[in-house]
Parts: structure tokens; sequence; C-alpha cells
């Protein structure tokens, strides 16, 4: 039923004679443009398959005129980048993190470098800037430390990390003493050590508190409840909270203790970036 | 029937010559899905911005509802629009009735909108593959293989008891997509259960070799899937609306032909800078750079129909739909092949700018084609004279373009921020930003991406109020669109 070859009026252009459901087809040539730009990207895609590894055989490729290799270029940028830090790394690879924070050139390169690292690896327990988060993650920007604030002390934690496998990490636990204390004495020396830092009415339960305290806790937090950077027992008297400062926090944290853990970021970074981010950390606000 | 045929003959005795009902069927979910996927996506765009809406539990939570919107999109929406158009158009082009009877046909509705229940059920409770745009485990995959085998049997029988000599060039194009939709799926997915009561299967394919088949898939399921499908849509709904012949039949095989043995090459560019060989990565840039004339093709030769009535894009917003979706499609398929040459790749690769570049031709051309499509077929198949508002189709048509603009700019911009501040070192060769601090900058764009997924979901809502009143066979007192202006100047 091919009906017949038409002339378009609006166009000028012949049909091809086929119809379908009312749809006919001009025999409009192909855009000239349209052609020549396809062959130009087909030529373009030839050549580009002559310069570079292109087409493949059962036992390998061609590898372009070009001789160019991903793999090399990579190892050549990487290169390129290590040699032009080279000169601060060389020095810090021989120096101690107090001989870099001491040395203006050095602290300069450690100070950005160990934002960069501190940026990727830390802010997301610490926070930015090392503001710290609820939930276990300290501070790192004030002059409360667990592990004590000297440059050596911090390079140390960050080096080795908290209660994790490293034979250097640091270790600490403190006992549940919901096992060891009945309730009401949990109750009172929760009351003494609320008391260290908040009004508390209730003065009969604080020197309960108090005398519990004196027993049990003393030989890690101080007398004081001034805290031992050497074992890592917290300052209790410093209104500053690991795991919250209510009465019902510190009740919890008493009868069953929470201990965070942290990695031994000698295993994760190079020995350079772990001095440059101890030179950062103490660099926060706490250095001691 | 068997002279030529008279349009007004034909309209009569359509409904004993074709199967119209199914084409209904598939119709009325393409509105549902439509509408389901694109509230997904709003609500998704939405938990990126605004984290806290993951809800805290696992079936909320981003990483579940994200395949979600885009199987709903993809295979919902978009599936359930190319089942009704191709079943349409192949009928009326071949002027033939779907072989395999109306019971074969119904076994594809139901069976396909099955294989979509069962694939999001799956997704919300965590049964994954965990392959892009092929999540389903292989339990869904198998019954889909089925239903995509009577698919290609309908279509194919169909054809073959054609009364037309020729084959039209919409059906060469539903041919070409259901036939390398059903290689890929099935390629793709081979895999081996855990147990044949268990859903969990593993992958025949491991490492660099895994990845490129997924993405051999992956890109073609954008390559046939949403692009030689909705093209054979286009090849039909736009000379039939605009009421003029195709542009060039010439250019037609041409660009078919190129199109087709070009695009199941350039996946590989998915892959650029990773462990996958080098002369892969250059093949699969240098096959995508070759398809921008091949892609510009359909552009032209939907958007050249209109010469000669070009004024009917004042007075029917959908025939606007129609053509603005071939302008989208030219617009992606351009971005396309430039995104995949390899020094733009490294800056656009991972970034928003990959999801901007997906939503052009998502939301521009497969949905505003589809729309046009849907517009189109709901009168006809309903038996009502007109749409109940021609108006409410142009609010639909500018609130949904809006929306788009808003998108794929936000995902311009926020792309190439975060590809730049990713690559951003300092004097003394440190990275400038770090990763959290580009999720940061990120977020006002966010926020505007996910207005433009609002603005777009009303647009779509607006255009289901109009369907159903349109198939209830009411028509809404109106004023013709720019129908002052329309008389006051002559056609060109």
């Amino acid at each position: 039923m091919p009906t017949k070859v038409e002339k378009d009026s609006l166009t000028g252009q012949e049909t091809t004679g086929h119809e379908w459901d009312g749809i006919k087809e001009l025999n409009t040539p192909l855009p000239k443009w349209w052609l020549y730009v396809f062959y130009a990207s087909i030529i373009f895609s030839v050549i580009y398959m002559v310069l570079y590894p292109a087409i493949p055989s059962l036992s390998g490729y061609t590898e372009g005129l070009l001789g160019w290799d991903r793999r090399a270029e990579l190892r050549e940028e990487i290169q390129e980048a290590n040699a032009a830090q080279a000169q601060f790394v060389d020095r810090i690879k021989a120096s101690e993190p107090r001989q870099i924070a001491e040395d203006n050139e050095l602290l300069n390169f450690a100070m950005a470098g160990g934002q960069a690292a501190f940026a990727d690896n830390c802010a997301p327990c610490h926070g930015q800037g090392g503001a710290g988060r609820p939930g276990g993650y300290p501070t790192l920007a004030d002059d409360a430390w667990i592990w004590g604030g000297t440059m050596e002390a911090v390079h140390h934690t960050i080096a080795y990390g908290v209660r994790n496998e490293h034979e250097q990490s640091r270790q600490s636990m403190m006992p549940a003493f919901g096992n060891i204390l009945d309730r009401q004495q949990v109750e009172q020396v929760a009351t003494y050590v609320y008391s260290l830092s908040n009004d508390v009415t209730d003065q009969a339960a604080v020197q309960a508190g108090q005398e519990i305290f004196q027993q049990n806790c003393v030989a890690c937090h101080g007398a004081n409840a001034q805290g031992n950077n050497q074992l890592g027992a917290p300052n209790l008297s410093d209104a500053i909270w690991l795991y919250g400062g209510e009465k019902a926090d510190i009740v919890a944290q008493i009868a069953k203790p929470k201990h965070g853990n942290m990695p031994a970021w000698s295993t994760r970074l190079d020995p350079e970036t772990v001095k440059m981010l101890a030179v950062y950390v103490h660099s926060l606000g706490g250095g001691q | 029937m068997a002279q030529s045929a008279v349009a007004s003959a034909e309209r009569v005795t359509a409904r004993e010559t074709y199967n119209e009902d199914v084409v209904r069927l598939f119709v009325l979910a393409t509105m549902f899905w439509g509408v389901a996927a694109f509230t997904v996506g709003v609500f998704i765009a939405l938990q990126l911005a605004y984290p806290e809406l993951n809800l805290g539990f696992a079936e909320t939570t981003f990483g579940r509802l994200r395949p979600l919107h885009t199987s709903g999109a993809i295979f919902g929406f978009g599936g359930n629009a190319l089942f009704a158009t191709s079943l349409h158009v192949v009928q009326r082009t071949c002027r033939a009735r779907l072989f395999g009877g109306d019971e074969t046909a119904l076994f594809l509705f139901l069976g396909y909108q099955a294989f979509l229940v069962m694939a999001g059920l799956g997704y919300v409770f965590g049964i994954t593959q965990s392959r892009e745009y092929a999540e389903p485990e292989w339990y869904v995959d198998l019954w889909l293989a089925i239903v995509w085998v009577a698919y290609l049997v309908v279509y194919v029988g169909t054809i073959m008891k054609r009364r037309e000599p020729h084959i039209y060039v919409a059906n060469w194009f539903f041919l070409a997509f259901i036939v390398t939709i059903a290689m890929l799926h099935i390629v793709n997915n081979l895999a081996v259960p855990v147990s044949i009561f268990g859903t969990k299967s593993y992958s025949l394919f491991s490492g660099v070799q895994d990845a490129i088949t997924q993405w051999w898939y992956g890109h073609n399921a954008v390559g046939f899937f949403l692009t030689a499908g909705f093209l054979g849509m286009m090849y039909y709904y736009i000379p039939k609306r605009a009421e003029r012949p195709v542009y060039s039949y010439r250019l037609s095989i041409i660009h078919f032909w190129a199109l087709i043995f070009l695009y199941i090459w350039a996946g590989p560019h998915h892959l650029h800078y990773t462990s996958l060989p080098d002369w892969t990565q250059t093949l699969g840039m240098v096959f995508s750079v070759m398809l921008w004339m091949p892609s510009w093709g359909g552009m032209i030769n939907g958007i050249m129909t209109l010469s000669g009535a070009w004024d009917k894009l004042r007075t029917d917003p959908v025939l606007r739909f129609l053509v603005v979706s071939v302008a989208f499609y030219g617009m992606s398929t351009f971005e396309g092949p430039v995104m995949s040459i390899k020094p733009v790749n490294a800056l656009s690769h991972y970034t928003d700018w990959t999801i901007g570049h997906v939503h052009s031709g998502a939301l521009g051309w497969v949905a505003f084609v589809s729309f046009g499509a849907v517009y189109f077929l709901v009168p006809h198949l309903w038996k009502r004279e007109r749409l109940y508002s021609l108006k409410l189709v142009s609010y639909h048509f500018w609130i949904a373009t809006v929306g788009i603009v808003l998108y794929i700019t936000s995902m311009w911009i926020s792309g190439i921020m975060q590809g730049l501040m990713w690559r951003s070192y300092d004097r003394l060769g440190f990275l400038q930003y770090s990763f959290v601090e580009t999720v940061e900058a990120m977020h006002p764009f966010y926020v505007i991406r996910a207005l433009g997924g609002i603005f777009f979901l009303t647009g779509a809502l607006i255009m289901v109020y109009n369907l159903v009143r349109t198939m209830r066979g009411e028509v809404r007192e109106e004023t013709p669109v720019l129908a002052g202006r329309a008389a006051a100047r002559p056609a060109e």
C-alpha cells in the first residue's frame, strides 16, 4: 500500500512516501554541519587512540605514541610533591616535637600539616579545631588534660592512642563501683563529686560521700579530686565532664563507667605527620 | 481496514482493533510511580540537607531510600511510561493488535508491577545486591527476566504481524531498548544464590571485572532504557502532536545505528582514574565523544519536525513539554561527552556535578517527554474531547521548568566547588580543605536542590489532578492559552 511521494508545501522537501498512523517522513538530507562535526569527533578519537593506550590484544594492548601511563604519571606527581616538602620534612624527621615548636619556620610548616591531618583524621571525634564532642570526646583546645598536656605527653597519646591493642597505648580502667559500693554509697559519692563544682544543700550526703571518696577514689583521682595525668584519671573538680555533669551522669559513670578508645595513630600515619599533629594540638590552647 | 486508513473510521473501530486497556493501565501506573518516586526524591534531598530526617530507623535512612527513588523513577515512572507508549505506538504504527492476546498483555502489566513492588520492599528491608540501578536480588531479577522476555515476544510478534510494509522508526528504538535491556539485565545480574530459600546472592564477577560489568550495565541503562526507549516515544508523539512529518528519514537511520553501535562501549567513562586499565578508559572516553553527534541527531529530528509549526508552541503546552524535553536531551548529551573527557572527569567525578547531569537528563528529558506523551494519551485513551485544562498543563510546565533549573544549577555550582575544594593545596603542599569542610560548603546548594525537587513534585501533582479530571470526562471552562495573541498574529 505504499503511498506516493509528496512534496511538503511548508519546507519544500519531499516525503519518503511511507505513512504510519498519519505520520509521514521528509527525506531531508543530513545537515552538513552535523555530518562534519560527527566526522571530526571520529578523527579526534582515532588520533587520541594512536597517542594513548587503546587497543587490546590477547597479550597486551597498544601503548600509544606518547608512552603515557597513568600510574607512572601519578608516581611522578607524588615524587614532585614530596620533593617540594623535603626540606621541611627532613628537618622534622630529625627533630623532637618541642624543637619543632621552637623553630619558627618548622612551626609554620608543622601547623599547616598538623591542621590538614587533624581535619581529616581527628575532627570526626574531637570536632573541628579540637572543640570536643559530648559522649567521651575530650576538648583539645582547653588546658584540662587527661593524659598530660606537655608536648611529649600529647605526642605519646596521639602516636599510641588510648585503650587499644598497641603495647605502648595509654591504659587505665576505672572499676565498676556499682559492684563494690551499695546504691546509697554510690549516690553519696556522686553527690560529693557533684558538689565540687556545684552548690549542694544536702551537706550530710556530701560528708558521707567525701568519706567514701577518701577510701575508694583518691588513689587515682587524688585527695582533692584534681586527677592524675600519669594514670589518666580526670580532674573531677573543674566542671569539665567527658560523659556529662548532671548528678545522674555522675552516678552512672561511677556505677558502670564508660571507657573511650583512641587508635594508635603511629600505625596509620607517618612519624612526621604524628609529630606535626602533636605540635598542632599542643598549640590549640592548653599546651604545657 | 485493509486499505489506507481514514483517521475517523479508525477512531471508531480502535477499541476493537487495538488493545488499549493495557495502555490505560500502564498510564495509570506511570502517574502513580511518578508521584511516588518524586516524593521519595524530595525526601532524600531533604535528608542530605537535614540529616536528622534519617529518623533513626534503618528503613528510613538515605542508604535504603535512595535506591527506592532511583528505581522508582527509572523503572517505576520511566518503565511504565515506556510500556504504555511502546505498546500504544507499536499497535498504531503496525496497524495490528498486540501479539499474544489480551491475557499476555495483562501479564506484562501485573508482572512488571510485581517486579517493582518486590524490588522496592527489598530495598527498604535491606535486601540488595548493591549494584547501581540493579539493586534487586536474584529472585526479583529472575522474575523480571521472565516478564521482559514476554515483553520482547509481544513486541516482536506485533511487528511481525503488522499491516504496514515498513517498520516505523519509533519501533526501531523501542525494539533496540527491549533487546539490549534484556541482554544487560541478564549478564549484569549473573549471580549465585547462597540458598534457594534465602534472598542473598553473590555476583559471578569480582574486582575490576565486576566494576566494568556494572558500568557497562549502568551506562547502557542510561543509553538504552532512558535514551533509546524515550527516543522511540519522541518519534511518535512529536510528529503526531505537531501534525508535521518527521524532519529527516535519512538522519533517523544514520543516528539510530550510530547511537546503537557507540553507546554500548561508553561505560568505562564511569571508571576513569580507577584500577580499570588505561586502554579501557581510553575506549570509554573516545566512544563517548563520538556519541555526541548521534545523540544530537535525535534532537535535530525532534526539534526540526516543528519547522513550519513553531507557532503551535505558543498555544499548545503539551507540545512545549515534548519539544523542551528534546532541548534538555540535547543539553545533557553535550554535557555527557564533555564530562567523559578525562581531565574534565578528574574534576567532575564523584561530585554533585554528576548528580546534576543525571537530573537534567532524568527531569528535563525523560520526565518531560513522558509528561507530553501522557497528556497526549489520556484524552485519546479515555475518549475525551480534550484535556480538562490546558492552562494547568501550562502551569505544570513552568513550575517543573523552574524546578529543573534550580536543581541543575545548584548541582553545577556545588559539584564544581566540591571538585575544586578537593584538589586545592596550600602553598606548603597540604590539602587546603578537609572533607567535612567541603560537605559544609555544599549545604546551601542541597537546600536549593530540595526546593527544585519540591517544584518538580508540585508540577506532577497538578498533572495528576488534571488527568484525573480528564478521565472523568470533565472540561474546565477557560480561555485557550494565549488565545488573544495567537489570534492577533498570523502563523509564520
